[in-house]
């Protein structure tokens, strides 16, 4: 389960960046342009918010200091900077709480770490549960699969009705 | 005089909620039944109390008393009537008065029950009630009361209190700041009370749970007598949700949704409780297990309901949706270390007589996926919370603020909520006790086929993203499954009674709403799967500026400037409103009106989305920016959402499955031993 | 065989939690519950009452000057927040400078303009415009003013010649009266 969620959390990334990669690779119309494009600006902007609206991010966001962000995002790619270049330059001139995810260092491990390590905690629980629960019953489940090989549905007479309808049909079909 | 008066049956009201409190201690502690029925009373007078204080508040804001603070605060003369109402719930004070009304309303709703067979619970849910209801109170009255005005000292200082300081007159501003615009929006003025109903709902299914621990019978009686109630909670949580969602994607004027920001996560770590613990009681009402998982989950929910109200109401985090800072903090922070504490302390405490009655025999038993889900929404719980707290733990360190953005709960949480769509494909196909590989492959193999047929048309129609090819296989295994599960109980029905198609579907629905209610949510759940798969993996955007006449392009779409307006409405506000043509592969489709809103009381701007929605995809056009003097242009930003649609009809149908599933039986409370449809069976087959 | 069953499972499950387990829980119970009442302790009054010494920290201005409240020990230290994308700014602007003009012969009052999330084309045209002629210099990953707390710009505060805060305003002075008023009960 934690090494599945692990390697679908790599899966993930790869297809993040093959994607990031491809979209790099087939946009040269950018550089045609004698500025860095609204649509360039946005793609960094988009991973970024500014202090100043908390929880919008700075691609969207109305006011005037994000407006001048994006101008200065726009400066800094018409400098040759690359992406991450600029969101290493932003974090540094005002804090990392301007990157959409906390950078992996110090303290901001846990972050990263704790959840994988609950829902590894919970499936131990989980397994421990199913352990020591069909456990016990072991004996008589060899027993109660013999003599009852159909699979018993639920209480409600009704559906059980329907149940066994369905299965006379299929064996008639069959 | 209408502020005294309201404050007045405030008062009354607070010291009847403390007297309930008492007497059902004393009915307890004396085993007296005219005490319990003394608090039970108390109990229901609180409602018509709250009731007159809600209506005053609502008559202050309506005639527009606006030497009374609140009102100042939330209204204008120029809001039409129907935000003044709604007003109730736009600011601080009003909407904790709304939660202690919803609270007081459906917690004398439970009391008005017959009692006979559960007279030892009802102290019990008296006591938690009110005890809940008291603390609301007192945060009104004694932090946040609604009836404060302004007054002018002799010495001509301005004062806020509730009674005038001697020697002082009344100040009336001239007029009131106004709602908030963000608020002003059709979808925020249900949104929030759907919340409120949805949070307050959880409150009674707490409730019996505490009583069942106190009392210590422990059987699923308490489960079965809330398990409508919890529906009944978990619609307008869901309901909520949903319309948020909406009022988001309408009026933030970001393009999406969802924007994972700490308010929305704590509206949504309670319904994932809830939404585990759904499933979870099936468990125990069909097979006696996981009591105390149970009892865990309702706890669980409870806390996360107040520790939300928190979270938006304390300043604690900062957020868009959040209130203004308050001084409500501190006396919130006690109730909840108080209310978990005694939770956590009443589980240990009867944790010995919370055993399971049966054992699991299978892996694939209904059961033992059930416990699977659990986890899986377990796991998605604790990202949500660990992302939401991690910026107040980061800061409290470090001293630095931190972000937790997006991408962080759509990588962490993505892998979960596949796993639970397939999960909610399989589950149904289980049976309780056991299932075996052969018996579920068996009923899974045609709509897996089916599924994989779906896959390998998108595959051909040029879909070449592997995420979302996958998550198109899951949905349309879900809805495989489902139609094909309607369909075998149809014809079986149909067998054995000879009634039509229509007939024979609808009598089976009837027979067994839990169930197929069910599976309509989770048909529902997979639509708006569908659309956030669309949205999430196949957004497309643009930005550009562009002179009249000048077009932008995106995809097969070409939006095309012609015009922008700018006047002042008569609502106080000055707005500026483009015009653009949308044409579709070189076809005209249509015309949108993006728009900026600027409210002149508040200074703030909103960005108004012209948004094309077909069943396919939706076109969200916003304006960005424009230059007033010169003529280069006016800067849009254009958005390509794919399939976003099929979230609010996946939310329609949500919503239909679930009120299928909670509809009020005819009789709903069935005598002890009935002997229903010619059978004797207990009472419990009501339902699946 | 129901019997069985349930015996069965009242062996292995009917005991009580292991006293570690009661523990842990708890223990992560109260952990949760001082952290967030930490959390709100902080935003309830900010790490920097009014009495309080406030830290040393250091503003690099525009200019490339470096200042440090450490080597101004013993002077009164205004400390305004600003950002050029502020209209509230440009209302108190002239007035801060008027005061520093005002009392910068005296040497023991220093003025420090802190430019909050701001970008330094603008931030340096709007001191260019107002003339500002005091130290001003770019929040660095805004640590001050995450120290100070600041809900908004622009506020300011004012440490008296102890290192302790003494004054704080938010939103704009409206006057040189105003910042006067605030600065001179301060010297001796």
């Amino acid at each position: 389960m934690i090494g599945k969620t692990g390697l679908l959390r790599r899966l993930a990334w790869l297809v993040v960046l093959t994607g990031i990669l491809i979209a790099v690779a087939v946009e040269p119309v950018s550089a045609q342009q004698p500025t860095p494009s609204d649509d360039d600006v946005n793609r960094v902007a988009k991973q970024m918010y500014c202090p100043v609206c908390e929880n919008i991010p700075l691609d969207v966001c109305p006011t005037q200091a994000c407006a001048q962000w994006r101008e200065l995002i726009r400066l800094k790619l018409s400098e040759g900077l690359t992406d991450e270049e600029i969101r290493q330059y932003f974090a540094e001139q005002y804090g990392d709480r301007v990157l959409d995810v906390p950078p992996a260092r110090g303290l901001n491990w846990l972050v990263y770490v704790l959840p994988p390590l609950f829902i590894a905690g919970g499936v131990w629980i989980v397994a421990r549960v199913f352990r020591s629960m069909v456990k016990p019953s072991a004996e008589n489940a060899g027993a109660s699969l013999e003599t009852t090989p159909t699979p018993s549905v639920a209480e409600d007479p009704y559906v059980a009705k329907i149940e066994e309808e369905l299965r006379r049909r299929e064996r008639e079909g069959g | 005089m209408l502020a005294n008066i309201g404050f007045g049956v405030l008062v009354v009201s607070f010291i009847t909620s403390l007297y309930g409190i008492i007497a059902s201690i004393i009915g307890v502690r004396k085993n007296s039944l005219a005490w319990v029925e003394s608090a039970r009373k108390a109990m229901q007078i609180t409602f018509p109390l709250i009731t007159i204080v809600a209506l005053a508040i609502i008559l202050l804001l309506v005639t527009g008393q606006y030497q009374v603070q609140y009102v100042y605060n939330v209204t204008s003369s120029t809001m039409p009537l129907y935000l003044k109402i709604t007003a109730l719930w736009g600011g601080q004070s009003g909407s904790l008065v709304f939660w202690a009304w919803l609270m007081s309303a459906f917690t004398t709703a439970v009391t008005l029950r017959k009692w006979e067979r559960d007279r030892e619970f009802l102290p019990w849910v008296i006591l938690v009630g009110l005890v809940t209801l008291t603390f609301f109170l007192s945060l009104i009255l004694f932090f946040e009361n609604p009836f404060v005005r302004f007054w002018v000292t002799a010495a001509g200082n301005q004062v806020i209190s509730m009674f005038p300081p001697a020697g002082a007159a009344p100040l009336i501003p001239a007029d009131g700041r106004g709602l908030n615009p963000l608020l002003r929006h059709p979808g925020m003025i249900i949104h929030p009370p759907m919340l409120y109903l949805g949070f307050v709902s959880f409150v009674i299914p707490y409730a019996f749970a505490v009583a069942a621990l106190v009392t210590g019978r422990t059987d699923d009686r308490w489960i079965r007598i809330t398990r409508r109630w919890t529906l009944v909670a978990w619609l307008f949580l869901s309901l909520g949700l949903v319309l948020g969602s909406r009022w988001a994607y309408d009026v933030l004027g970001w393009g999406g949704y969802w924007a994972w920001d700490p308010v929305e996560n704590a509206a949504f770590m309670p319904w994932l409780t809830g939404t585990a613990f759904l499933h979870s009681v099936m468990i125990q009402e069909k097979r006696g297990l996981f009591k105390r998982w149970n009892m865990i989950l309702i706890i669980l929910t409870y806390a996360l309901v107040i520790f939300g109200t928190f979270l938006t109401r304390s300043g604690v985090l900062s957020s868009v949706h959040s209130f203004a800072q308050s001084a409500i903090g501190p006396m919130f922070f006690g109730f909840i270390a108080l209310s978990m504490i005694f939770s956590v302390w009443l589980l240990i405490w009867r944790w010995q007589i919370l055993h399971a009655e049966g054992n699991m025999h299978s892996l694939l038993s209904r059961e033992a996926l059930f416990l699977l889900n659990n986890l899986l929404f377990m796991g998605i719980l604790v990202v949500v919370f660990w992302g939401t707290v991690f910026p107040l733990i980061s800061e409290l360190f470090t001293g630095q603020k931190v972000t937790v953005g997006p991408a962080f709960y759509e990588r962490s949480t993505g892998p979960l909520f596949a796993a639970l769509l397939l999960l909610m494909g399989i589950a149904p196909l289980s049976a309780w006790g056991h299932s075996t590989v052969k018996t579920l492959g068996k009923a899974l193999w045609k709509p897996a086929l089916a599924a994989l047929a779906v896959v390998i048309a998108a595959f051909a129609g040029g879909i070449r993203n592997g995420w979302a090819l996958f998550g198109f296989l899951l949905v349309s295994l879900v809805i495989f499954i489902t139609l094909f599960e309607y369909f075998r109980g149809v014809t079986a029905r149909r067998r054995r009674t000879g009634e039509g198609w229509l007939a024979a579907l609808f009598n089976l629905m009837a027979r067994n709403r839990r169930r197929y209610g069910g599976y309509i949510i989770h048909l529902g759940v997979v639509l708006m799967a569908l659309g956030i798969i669309g949205i999430e993996m196949f957004q497309t955007e643009t930005q550009g500026t562009i002179p009249p006449g000048g077009s932008l392009r995106l995809g097969r779409y070409e939006v095309t400037f012609t015009r922008l307006d700018i006047f002042d409405a008569n609502d106080g506000r000055n707005v500026a409103r483009a015009t653009v043509l949308v044409s579709k592969d070189g076809r005209m489709v249509g015309e949108l009106h993006p728009r900026r809103d600027l409210y002149f009381d508040s200074m703030q701007p909103m960005t108004i989305p012209g948004v094309r929605s077909t069943i396919e995809d939706d076109l969200y056009v916003l304006l960005v920016d424009w230059q007033p003097i010169s003529s280069t242009g006016v800067t849009f930003k254009v958005f390509h959402n794919p399939l976003i649609n099929w979230l609010w009809i996946g939310g329609f149908v949500f919503i239909l499955g679930m009120l299928v599933a909670a509809w009020p039986d005819k009789d709903p409370q069935p005598v002890p031993v009935a002997v229903r449809r010619g059978q004797a069976i207990p009472s419990r087959s009501s339902g699946d | 065989m129901v019997e069985e069953r349930i015996n069965n499972a009242e062996k292995t499950n009917r005991q009580t939690l292991p006293r570690w387990v009661v523990g842990l829980v708890f223990a992560v119970l109260i952990g949760f519950l001082v952290l967030i009442g930490l959390g709100l302790r902080r935003t309830q009054e900010g790490p920097i009452v009014i009495g309080q010494k406030v830290p040393y920290f250091e503003l690099k201005t525009f200019d490339g000057e470096v200042y440090h409240t450490q080597q101004m020990q013993g002077k009164v230290i205004v400390v305004n927040f600003w950002a050029s994308w502020c209209k509230p700014c440009e209302q108190e602007a002239f007035e801060l400078e008027e005061a520093w003009q005002f009392y910068k012969p005296r040497g023991d009052v220093v003025f420090l303009g802190v430019d909050y999330v701001d970008t330094e084309p603008e931030a340096k045209a709007f001191i260019q415009q107002f003339g500002l002629t005091y130290p001003n210099g770019p929040d660095l990953r805004t640590r001050i003013s995450q120290m100070f707390r600041i809900q908004g710009v622009p506020e300011t505060y004012i440490i008296d010649r102890e290192g302790r805060l003494a004054f704080v305003k938010k939103g704009p002075f409206l006057s040189v009266t105003e910042i006067r008023g605030a600065v001179d009960p301060l010297l001796p």
